[in-house]
């Protein structure tokens, strides 16, 4: 019995783990999309509202993917985190600025998410306002899979690590470049239209 | 100043001592003090607290048939009722910004008779309920104004406050929006429009903006009545009106006349043509040019002009000589209302532009495509927030066909304009 | 009963989405801004109509009922 629930928990533990590498690289890659849009890139042929559509599509994937790496971890029962932890952070009693900075990721993506449904309501100012914290979403998470999941020696962990934070950096360097020019113009669009 | 004593189309029928009703008989002589006002006008009279007596003056004022003079000939009486009947508390906004820079007939006024402009002001605001008036006016003007309103305070001659604030100096900062804009948040930029701002304005509030000409004929109408408004002018358009004559006249400077008068005989009220004329502007900078001997015939009125594709607009007359170039002057206002655009809107800004360039390479001879220039005016015209792409587009649209025979010389390499571009005042660039 | 397909002038900064999801009705002139021909909205294009509504990054462009009143007159 007591080696059932260890394995039991040893599937969920590497199920909440193997849950947040994914969603370390879906959330770096919906982020690299956001500023694809703002920038007006967009891979060779594809048309501009393919990039929209899958920043879109990516992040409501991510939130699905958050849930059950969120409740895995809260399951395990050989760690105790505390369900008012997964809302407010650094409430966690087990390691609690590695948790705490997930939380703080949850959070922040957490509203610019609800922002972004109700955006038409909202009206573009607020929504962009909150928009802007998915800079401050994404580190956090980013120091979250540091510090809670680790691993690094595991060379496919490593590579997942490396490439999010090459790809962000990357795009959030020509975001910035982009703003210091004096905002992004828009080249006409590579499918032809008319 | 000459009177309409003059005119032989008014001697022919009408009083002569009807004008002039804005300005004061001689000019020269300063502004008129409020007992001079009072003197010559009377007293304004007092508004019963009760909504049945504002319905009743709107209603005169309704059968007076005044319409806007600043441009868009909105009838008066409609918009003091609509933003009257409003919930929220509304705000009156006088405007005298006068951005036109060929336009003097707004400081005129304001510099002659402030008096009866914020006379006007203040009865629109107790027409409408609003608890201040707000009077924006050209910077070249705030001293006499400021002058008046203070006059008025040591008289407590107003039942509702009165403040002055100086107008931005940009073409489109006497846009209704941009003014509400200016006030409100100190940019002079017009808004996107729905909502209007009679009905959303400053503070979201119900927002009456007219302009000081509109204001000062009020002002009167509540004096004399409808009848007397309507001696002057046509029945479809009654009233006098300023008009700003500029250009190869004996005589340029603001007049007063009755809408209607043959266009010709508004021009004789200035001296007449200094030299022989080729062409006049008509209306504004967003108006449309007009040949010059068809001209002279059409009644200055909206009804007279339209079939010239022209309107009375702001109340400008320009008279361009047939010594000039009316493409070259055309060039210089077109690159004025491009440098003018407020930059919010991508076909305004760019079309303007390229359409600007395009016309200074025509005027100067070099190669142009009209094709092009007609595509462009037909990409900007109607696709900004406000009118000033589309007034551009008119205006530049009517020199392209009054100046044809121009434009065809300018192809083949020779120009019969001999005085060099300067007819049309066009201020230096203000720093973006 | 047919939808009438607007840009705000102001807001639409020439991405160019609309253009692309729509072109049926969504044209770009010279300097990438949308030139929308013939404001009613066909009852067959009336989905990509709100996709484009919904997918434009600025929010500028409006899907309205037939009913809304065109824009005030230019100067008082």
């Amino acid at each position: 019995m007591i080696m059932a629930t260890a394995a039991g928990s040893a599937g969920l533990w590497y199920l909440s783990r193997a849950s947040g590498l994914v969603l370390l690289a879906l959330f770096s890659a919906v982020v690299v999309l956001g500023v694809a849009i703002r920038t007006g890139s967009a891979p060779r042929g594809w048309p501009r509202f393919a990039v929209a559509e899958l920043h879109r599509t990516l992040s409501l994937f991510a939130v699905a993917l958050l849930a059950l790496h969120v409740v895995t971890a809260m399951l395990d029962p050989f760690v105790t985190i505390g369900w008012a932890a997964t809302l407010l952070p650094f409430l966690s009693p087990y390691r609690t600025l590695a948790i705490g900075l997930g939380t703080l990721a949850v959070d922040l993506a957490g509203a610019v998410l609800v922002t972004s449904l109700a955006r038409r309501r909202l009206g573009q100012r607020a929504w962009r306002a909150v928009h802007w914290l998915a800079y401050l979403a994404w580190p956090a998470a980013f120091l979250h899979s540091l510090t809670a999941g680790g691993d690094l020696g595991i060379w496919w962990v490593a590579l997942v690590e490396i490439g999010s934070g090459v790809a962000v950096s990357t795009a959030v360097l020509v975001r910035l470049i982009g703003r210091a020019r004096g905002g992004p113009r828009y080249p006409r669009s590579a499918v032809r239209t008319s | 100043m000459k009177t309409a004593e003059q005119s032989p189309w008014l001697a022919a029928g009408r009083a002569a001592a009807e004008l002039p009703r804005l300005l004061p008989g001689r000019c020269g002589d300063g502004p008129v003090s409020l007992a001079g006002h009072l003197a010559r006008h009377g007293r304004l009279p007092v508004i019963g607290r009760g909504t049945g007596h504002r319905r009743r003056l709107i209603a005169e004022i309704g059968r007076a048939g005044l319409s806007g003079r600043g441009g868009a000939a909105f009838p008066t009486a409609r918009k003091l009722a609509t933003v009257a009947a409003a919930r929220r508390t509304p705000v009156v906004i006088a405007n005298g910004t006068e951005g036109e820079p060929a336009s003097a007939k707004d400081k005129v006024l304001l510099a002659q008779a402030p008096h009866l402009v914020l006379d006007g002001a203040v009865l629109a605001a107790e027409l409408v309920g609003a608890r201040q008036a707000i009077v924006v006016v050209h910077g070249a003007v705030r001293e006499p104004v400021d002058d008046a309103v203070a006059e008025r305070r040591r008289a407590r001659y107003d039942r509702v406050p009165v403040r002055v604030l100086t107008a931005a100096g940009r073409f489109v900062a006497g846009e209704a929006s941009a003014l509400v804009n200016w006030v409100g948040h100190g940019i002079p930029a017009p808004t996107a429009v729905p909502p209007r701002v009679s009905e959303r304005g400053l503070g979201g509030r119900p927002t009456l903006v007219q302009n000081v000409e509109t204001l000062a004929h009020l002002a009167l109408i509540v004096r004399h009545g409808a009848p007397w408004f309507r001696s002057l002018g046509t029945p479809t358009e009654p009233g006098s009106v300023l008009v700003t004559v500029i250009g190869a006249v004996r005589e340029p400077g603001v007049y007063e006349t009755g809408l209607g008068t043959p266009t010709g005989d508004v021009l004789a009220l200035a001296g007449g043509p200094a030299v022989p004329l080729a062409a006049l502007l008509i209306g504004g900078y967003s108006g449309a040019w007009v040949p010059y001997p068809a001209a002279a015939g059409r009644p200055f009125s909206a009804a007279g002009l339209r079939p010239a594709g022209a309107s009375p607009g702001a109340g400008l007359l320009a008279a361009m000589p047939a010594d000039a170039c009316g493409l070259a002057e055309t060039a210089r206002v077109a690159r004025y209302l491009a440098a003018e655009s407020a930059g919010q809107c991508g076909p305004c800004v760019f079309g303007l532009g390229s359409i600007a360039a395009e016309l200074e390479a025509l005027a100067a001879g070099r190669p142009a495509d009209p094709g092009q220039l007609e595509r462009w005016l037909g990409q900007a015209d109607g696709r900004g927030a406000c009118h000033h792409p589309d007034g551009a587009v008119r205006m530049i649209r009517s020199a392209l066909e009054v100046f044809a025979a121009e434009t065809a010389e300018h192809a083949r390499g020779w120009c019969r304009g001999t005085r060099p571009a300067g007819v049309l005042p066009v201020p230096p660039q203000a720093p973006r | 009963m047919s939808a009438r397909l607007r840009v705000d002038p102001i807001a639409c900064e020439a991405r160019g989405l609309c253009a692309e999801i729509l072109p049926e009705m969504i044209t770009l002139d010279d300097w990438g801004y949308p030139l929308i021909g013939g404001a009613d909205v066909p009852a067959d294009l009336y989905a990509e109509a709100s996709e484009a509504v919904r997918l434009c990054p600025r929010l500028a462009l409006r899907l309205d009922g037939p009913d809304r009143e065109p824009p005030a007159p230019l100067a008082s």
